[in-house]
């Protein structure tokens, strides 16, 4: 086996020479998750829209209803905010992770 | 009726219902790439070996003008028959009757073959290639999957279960094959999923081919729900062949002993594993230099390959490996390859099949991803199966076994039977260069030449730890041995503990980190 056939795999500052598997190689990198940024945690549509921008609330109001898996789910406030951005309007069919509220 | 007459009745039923689902939907399942369940069995059974039960049995669906209806056998084949001698019972759903949709009386034939199996305690293979669930007959559909995974259960340990998925699969329906031992797939052929790309689309907006979604590849490289591929069904049945050779009858009995043979000479074991321990080999070549005509079978090839599983002969006795494959991932544990192994050393102590542990890793694989996937439950997965596994546990430590990977991978401590280590063995908590960081970093800081002193440091380290003499001086190891010596020191412990009784705590069962 030549050792130009294999890629470097480091693991406690030793370099193994090794191939690597797919999911390996197509793993994603981990994002910190921004507190301030409500994103949806499952696909689905977007229902009602409870608050508009620069509006005040405390912590728990509903602020939208988002349609998914027959459930009208409620999305909370996690904390007293004021609603900074909204970037969606209701009926919008999203999928996961997309950006629904930005609050401060 | 003369008697005649009444033979003529049972041969006209009999014609009536062999032919399944009729000329049409036969054609219609040939065309779509596939074989009938009626040659699939004959295929895979020993010649005139195929008794079917049930032939004639009829579904009570009376919902949705379903008495108008007359499903041949309601779908299903079931019977008994032998694979190369050994005696099997058998179950294959019929794509051409209703497609080969499950009702209440075609789960009664499957759970009558099932009840059959683990009375006569003889294996059980079913072919699944099925729409699903029988909508017209409602909860009956459900109540039948219900009694057959209640079956799996029972049976699971008992007797060995296998699935081959020779159509659609899913659904409730695809829970069988997840609690039987092996699961066969055909490229193109076979589909497994919960929730289909219909559905999916429907409610989550999200595209994608059956194919991508639980197709036979699928299954076999990224999800591991599948143990053996096959590009043809006919490859298919050759794998289920060799499978059933090197398992036993049921959970009382040990594998059929073949006559022994010496492993090929190609194989030259002293020469596979390279001096730089850096480098990689493939451990399978390992395998073939220790087993009968090097014949190895291997088990889930495509998924988790950072870790080999599979079965072996030695002096015609089966035995199950377990082996670090330095070739892919340098050989680490990770979330695939812990629960890829613990599952089959779990399938060989329920079977009285001795494990070989084959180690040679440098440790777990770090990542953000590894850790919120929980390799911390999935790894103690691994330490779970070995330490409860009460068959022979033989272990060779080939080169690295560093930190929690040593302890893992059938140590002594895991009360491994046989422990041997190779000259070349690594034995320590780390590799020399990590340890050497960790342990030296004040003289490499504060020396003149770092670097210098870095390598002088982990020089010393590799003479002093990174050998199997430590852990041979404390009796964790009970002996080093030189490569060619692998196979005879394999075939005296297998003799030595083929008598082997160990007890366990009397409990009802443990709970493992599922």
């Amino acid at each position: 086996m030549e050792t130009s056939e294999f890629e470097i795999f480091e693991l406690n500052d030793t370099r193994y020479r090794t191939t690597i598997n797919k999911k390996f190689a197509q793993r994603k990198s981990w994002i910190p998750h921004d507190p301030n940024k409500i994103i949806s945690v499952i696909p689905g549509t977007i229902e009602e829209i409870f608050v508009h921008e620069n509006q005040k609330i405390k912590k728990g109001e509903c602020m939208l209803i988002l349609e998914a898996m027959k459930m009208k789910n409620r999305i909370n406030a996690p904390k007293d905010c004021t609603i900074e951005k909204i970037h969606i309007s209701t009926g919008d069919k999203l999928p996961k992770g997309a950006l629904l509220l930005e609050i401060l | 009726m003369s008697s005649r007459e009444k033979t003529l009745e049972l041969l006209r039923r009999r014609e009536k219902a062999v032919k399944g689902g009729g000329d049409e939907a036969l054609e219609k399942q040939i065309a779509m790439g596939k074989l009938n369940a009626r040659d699939r069995i004959i295929a895979l059974l020993d010649k005139d070996s195929f008794h079917e039960y049930d032939l004639f049995v009829e579904h009570e669906g009376r919902d949705f003008d379903m008495e108008k209806k007359q499903l041949a056998g309601d779908g299903v084949i079931t019977g008994t028959g032998t694979i190369d001698g050994h005696p099997i019972c058998i179950f294959a759903q019929d794509f051409t009757v209703a497609g080969g949709s499950l009702g209440l009386m075609h789960a009664r034939k499957i759970t009558k073959i099932m009840d059959h199996a683990i009375k006569m305690r003889v294996p059980l293979i079913g072919i699944n290639d099925s729409g699903g669930a029988r909508v017209q007959e409602g909860v009956n559909s459900l109540a039948g999957y219900g009694e057959i995974f209640y079956r799996n259960t029972l049976a699971s340990g008992y007797i060995p279960q296998i699935s081959v998925i020779l159509g659609p699969c899913a659904g409730g329906a695809v829970y069988s094959p997840a609690l039987t031992d092996f699961v066969f797939v055909v490229d193109k052929i076979s589909k497994m999923f919960i929730t289909g790309p219909e559905v999916i689309k429907t409610v989550l907006g999200e595209e994608i081919s059956m194919e991508d979604l639980g197709g036979a590849r699928v299954h076999a490289e990224i999800t591991g729900n599948a143990h053996f591929f096959a590009e043809s069904e006919y490859e298919c049945f050759q794998q289920l062949h060799r499978l059933i050779s090197f398992i036993p009858w049921n959970n009382t009995r040990k594998p059929l002993t073949y006559p022994p043979r010496k492993p090929k000479k190609d194989y030259k074991i002293e020469e596979i594993v390279p001096d730089d321990p850096k480098m990689p080999y493939d451990v399978r070549d390992v395998i073939k230099a220790i087993v009968d005509a090097s014949d190895f079978f291997e088990i889930q090839e495509l998924w988790a390959a950072n870790i080999v599983i599979g079965f072996g002969r030695v002096e015609g006795e089966t035995i199950g490996f377990v082996a670090n494959q330095p070739l892919v991932l340098a050989g680490v544990l990770d979330v695939d390859s812990s629960n890829k192994a613990a599952r089959f050393i779990r399938f060989c102590d329920a079977f009285n099949i001795p494990i070989v542990t084959m180690v040679d890793l440098p440790g777990y694989l770090p990542g953000i991803d590894q850790e919120h996937a929980g390799v911390i439950r999935h790894g103690a997965k691994v330490l779970y199966a070995y330490s409860e596994a009460t068959v022979p546990k033989i272990t060779f430590i080939l080169r690295k076994a560093y930190g929690g990977g040593y302890i893992a991978m059938s140590s002594r401590h895991l009360h491994a039977d046989f422990v041997f280590a190779w000259p070349g063995a690594e034995i320590a908590v780390m590799g020399p260069e990590g340890a050497a960081n960790i342990i030296f970093r004040k003289e490499i800081t504060t020396a003149a030449n770092p670097e210098e002193m870095r390598q002088k440091k982990i020089k010393e380290y590799k003479e002093k730890f990174a050998n199997p003499y430590v852990a041979a001086a404390k009796g964790y190891i009970d002996s080093v041995i030189r490569p060619e010596e692998t196979r005879t020191f394999l075939m005296h412990a297998m003799n030595v503990s083929s008598q082997k009784s160990e007890e366990r705590p009397k409990k009802k069962h443990g709970i493992p980190p599922f």
